[in-house]
């Protein structure tokens, strides 16, 4: 979760509600509230213009820091050669392979443990001294067992995706309401029937936020791993600007780094949306 | 369809042991001809607490029977296990015929529309026109596509009443359907339930803590103590019947007194 949203929820918490609501927890950041104002966007530009003040006046040397108007130069240079669409291209491809195979491992492992005791006797203990580990440590093992090329780190993307996905989806499952389950039982739904009607549904919002949390750590495993021997990238961009002082390099892949962030995470809660739409309606009554 | 909900082989001592369980034990009074849902022997222990106790019931088709007794009494176990919900009840449980349970909250599925909801497990052609069939007779015909979380309490329960119906039961069972509902609701709920009841015809048993809900409804009232049917009244009163009826006033001081509870004077 970003700073900003963090703290939009929490003024959504202090802000005093008019009516008094169920579930307030079930909000989702950023879904509703009153839109804000020209106002918010006052201190950031006074950065800005601050920034570029100090380094016209020499106070903030470009070896440094560059100055915005010198980054912003350099961006629209670096897309005109070419060089930070290619790097994109391979950083969002390491990225996808990554997430696609963590996700595919999370949720998988979640639904074998979630879905039969002997699986979660099986998978569980597993996972959960796995999650202990921590995974930028793997790296050195990562380079020993698979070099320097791309399978390290698709794979620690993976690795760092698979892990929210698998704890909130195994949470989600055995957090259904047993109530409904009952019902289930009551209409004469098979196990096949309960699990599709019942069970996926109901850990559904639990896995979005998963899904949400693996994405957001999927782009910082992506950082750390193209920081070691990468030849592609907007990692090995970043790297090979620093052997120059380019800060105005270093400081737009970092750009590009969080927009891309930001983006996926507009994706994840536009699919929220589109999934939850039966919750949504009744928050927003 | 006999539905024989599987019980654990363990006879209570009050029945001979040479007779089947689920048989009925011989010098038993023989059920009527109609009975829909026979009970012998069932009892439930949680630990060493002992809820039912060798309890015996029969249930006629298409009658109406409301099940007091005080919180604790082992009502809703008696449910539960007639749900088929409870796997660890032991004795003699057969129903001839489908259940179909409304439970205290509606326990509609969030994620389904309530015409999904009424579908939901539907074995039957045209499942669609069923429900929404059954949605127009509880007065919903226009909600078939609302979220259930959108729903009032009254709108909820009577989705959940149209979902247990579209099953056409042969016992409907009611786990205090009524008791989170405001009284006005409740008043138009009850005359709902009596006309579903009429137009339909299944057994029902209503669990309730609300002497005057039962005395209203039902045909038969049982008073659950000991883990058994401590008593037992037939209101014959016809309906729709009023509060006030003297009969229902004779029987409501009975059955206040069988639940333990002083009544008042005469209003």
């Amino acid at each position: 979760m970003s700073v900003v949203e963090l703290r939009s929820e929490l003024r959504g918490a202090v802000r005093a509600d008019p009516q008094p609501r169920p579930r307030p927890q079930l909000r989702s950041a950023g879904a509703r509230g009153p839109r804000r104002g020209w106002h918010r966007w006052v201190s950031p530009l006074a950065v800005v213009l601050l920034w570029q003040l100090a380094s016209a006046l020499g106070l903030l040397p470009a070896r440094l820091l560059a100055a915005p108007s010198q980054i912003a130069v350099t961006a629209l240079d670096l897309v005109r050669s070419g060089t930070l669409p290619t790097a994109i291209a391979v950083s969002l491809e390491r990225v996808l392979l990554g997430f696609a195979a963590g996700a595919v491992a999370g949720v998988g492992l979640a639904l074998v443990a979630g879905l039969s005791r002997p699986g979660e006797n099986a998978v569980d203990p597993l996972m959960q001294m796995l999650r202990a580990l921590p995974f930028f440590g793997l790296i050195p093992l990562f380079i020993l067992w698979f070099g320097i090329g791309e399978t390290p780190k698709v794979l620690l993307v993976a690795l760092a995706v698979s892990f929210p996905l698998y704890l909130n989806t195994f949470a989600g499952i055995r957090g259904v309401d047993g109530k409904l389950a009952e019902v289930a039982r009551t209409l004469r739904l098979g196990r096949t029937a309960l699990v599709r009607h019942i069970v996926l549904p109901g850990a559904l919002p639990q896995t979005l936020v998963g899904l949400r949390q693996s994405l957001g750590v999927a782009w910082l495993a992506l950082i750390v791993a193209e920081q070691v021997n990468a030849d592609a990238g907007l990692g090995y961009m970043i790297n090979d600007a620093r052997e120059f002082l380019r800060t105005d390099v270093i400081v737009v892949g970092l750009l590009v780094y969080s927009a891309l962030g930001l983006l996926t995470d507009a994706l994840v809660r536009l699919l929220e949306r589109r999934a939850l739409v039966w919750r949504r309606e009744f928050l927003s009554r | 369809m006999a539905a024989r909900v599987p019980v654990p082989v363990s006879v209570p001592v009050d029945v001979p042991v040479d007779v089947p369980v689920g048989a009925h034990a011989p010098g038993a009074v023989q059920p009527a001809e109609a009975a829909l849902a026979t009970v012998r022997g069932l009892t439930r222990r949680f630990g060493d607490r002992t809820v039912l106790d060798g309890l015996d019931l029969t249930i006629s088709r298409g009658e109406f029977v409301a099940l007091l007794g005080r919180s604790g009494s082992g009502k809703s176990t008696l449910l539960r296990a007639l749900a088929g919900l409870d796997e660890e009840a032991e004795g003699g449980l057969e129903v001839d015929g489908s259940v179909a349970v409304a439970f205290q909250e509606p326990r509609l599925v969030p994620w389904k529309r309530v015409r999904d909801n009424l579908t939901l497990g539907l074995a039957a052609p045209d499942p669609t026109g069923r429900a929404d069939a059954a949605l127009a007779e509880v007065g919903l015909a226009d909600r078939a596509r609302a979220w259930p979380l959108t729903l009032s309490g009254g709108e909820a329960q009577r989705a959940s009443l149209a979902r247990a119906l579209v099953r056409d039961p042969g016992l409907l069972l009611l786990d205090e359907p009524f008791s989170a509902l405001d009284a006005l609701t409740r008043i138009t709920v009850h005359r709902l339930v009596l006309d579903l009841w009429a137009a339909h015809g299944p057994a029902v048993l209503l669990v309730t803590h609300d002497v005057d809900e039962a005395l209203l409804l039902a045909d038969r009232i049982l008073v659950l103590d000991g883990g058994r049917v401590a008593h037992e009244w037939t209101v014959t009163a016809p309906r729709p019947r009023h509060r006030d009826h003297p009969d229902l006033l004779t029987l409501r001081a009975a059955l206040l007194s069988a639940l333990g509870v002083t009544p008042e004077g005469p209003a």
